[in-house]
């Protein structure tokens, strides 16, 4: 059974080469993913992201609920449409997912979480919330379209309405704001500033095609890739997954440990890993050199082995970039090796961030 | 549907070789082989003087998605390389069997092209894929 975004007649007219992405038939690209990746760094692009899933947490116990669901603490987020990237464990502190979470009332949140686990989350969600007063309800009536690069909103302006205009106007990053029809969010998974914009499935071929009318140009899973992994964003299912601890995936800074009573889900593990600070880390690898680090290779460093997580070509750098898990004692600036094609070459670890805002940051 | 030119010969690991009638062959991927890997981002030649034989990984196509060894279809030397990709890896997907082209390898023996497919032949293989 392979599912369909109502944008997947847009992508073939535009020529997509579409794929199986876990269970969704989606453009891998429209021609060339370099192309496409370079119009999202230096211009504006756009993706089809409605296989992505929506889900509206309400209720008395909402806030009390997800203080518990999700590691981050929602107890943050103060202002109406604020965002907080965040992820949600299991009780031995695996990670489920990561998502985002977007606050509207204290009895109010909106949950994006992936396509490629929703079913998994969409139960461990409901039984969590069971002795909560919350409702938790998917919202598959929406398409999503993220809109991406130095001149996207400057494009999406050409398309709204004057209060819609308003609403975005001086919108900070990491906020949201529902504007007539359309959910915007100044959120992205590419490292450029831009917008995600969720719409009644009805209107998303409609938007798209003024969206395409004003510029921007269509991008694949591919150029989304390579992308978010200059960014040093993770990607659920390579760079974590439910055997790893955030502390292992470069995702402590959204444990929120203050208050020590707030008791989230696979908080007792988690805190016993940090006070042990035995878990391995998450680098980023820089290959200058000829080749390109994949995922899965082996990584070889005085303090013992690591594994590559997410490994691409750089179109935006020009060589090879990776994220990689790693024994806690190895240092940024340090050079390991990695295990290409039976030899060992040299390559210099950094902190998993590459490129943000079109520019190198390493 | 790929382009798959009459006038060329191929290996199933999807080389494309070149008479050139002077006791020398050019070889590169094809027009299939390019569209499966995507966007090429290296090109890993032979040097100039090797001597292979066929079905020695010889050179390795990189692209956004893989690295895929390309196999000698033919022995000999190798008697020139395109050096262009070096710079340009990208003229691999544009030209495939025309400047994305990727070695010259001068025959040991000309009745090898006799064993490779035919422009039907190959057709077979894409459909296969």
């Amino acid at each position: 059974m392979t599912n369909k975004t109502v944008l997947h007649a847009k992508h073939l007219e535009a020529g997509a080469k579409m794929v199986d992405f876990y269970g969704w038939e989606m453009p891998i690209n429209y021609g060339s993913q370099i192309e496409e990746h370079h119009a999202v760094r230096t211009d504006a692009g756009m993706f089809d992201v409605s296989h992505m899933t929506i889900v509206d947490v309400q209720g008395a116990d909402a806030k009390a609920f997800l203080r518990r669901l999700v590691i981050n603490d929602v107890v943050k987020l103060e202002v109406a449409g604020k965002a907080l990237y965040t992820g949600m464990c299991n009780e031995q502190g695996g990670v489920i997912d990561d998502l985002i979470v977007y606050y509207y009332t204290d009895t109010e949140y909106r949950l994006v979480v992936n396509s490629a686990t929703r079913e998994k989350d969409l139960a461990w969600i409901n039984k969590q919330s069971e002795g909560f007063t919350v409702t938790v309800t998917e919202r598959p009536e929406f398409a999503m379209i993220a809109i991406q690069g130095p001149q996207a909103k400057a494009k999406v302006a050409t398309l709204l309405d004057a209060e819609q205009t308003a609403a975005v106007d001086g919108m900070k990053p990491f906020f949201s704001v529902q504007a007539g029809d359309l959910f915007i969010a100044t959120t992205g998974y590419t490292g450029e500033n831009g917008y995600e914009i969720a719409l009644p499935a009805d209107m998303a071929a409609d938007f798209w095609q003024q969206l395409l009318d004003a510029g921007v140009k269509p991008a694949g899973l591919g150029a989304r890739d390579t992308l978010r992994l200059e960014a040093g964003m993770n990607l659920y299912g390579l760079d974590m997954d439910e055997s790893v601890s955030p502390l292992a995936a470069n995702m402590a800074w959204t444990i929120s440990w203050e208050p020590e009573d707030r008791n989230f889900i696979g908080r007792d593990v988690l805190a016993a890993q940090r006070a042990a600070g035995d878990q391995p880390k998450l680098v980023g690898l820089v290959l200058t050199e000829k080749g390109v680090l994949r995922s899965g290779l082996k990584v070889v460093s005085e303090q013992g082995e690591g594994v590559i997580t997410s490994g691409t070509f750089s179109p935006t750098l020009g060589h090879s970039i990776a994220m990689a898990r790693v024994p806690r004692a190895v240092k940024i600036g340090d050079t390991v090796q990695v295990e290409m094609r039976k030899k060992l070459v040299n390559v210099e670890v950094i902190k998993p961030s590459f490129v943000r805002n079109g520019k190198k940051v390493f | 549907m790929s382009n798959i030119p009459s006038e060329l010969k191929y290996a199933s690991s999807h080389e494309w070789v070149r008479n050139e009638g002077d006791g020398t062959v050019t070889v590169g991927i094809t027009e299939h082989a390019q569209e499966l890997l995507g966007d090429m981002v290296f090109v890993e030649l032979p040097e100039v003087g090797d001597q292979i034989s066929t079905g020695d990984d010889v050179a390795v196509a990189e692209s956004v998605k893989a690295a895929s060894d390309i196999y000698a279809p033919v022995s000999g030397e190798v008697v020139g390389i395109n050096e262009d990709l070096e710079d340009s890896p990208e003229l691999v997907n544009s030209d495939a069997f025309g400047d994305g082209w990727m070695f010259r390898v001068k025959l040991d023996d000309a009745s090898e092209l006799d064993a490779l497919l035919d422009a039907e032949g190959y057709q077979n293989v894409v459909d296969e894929d």
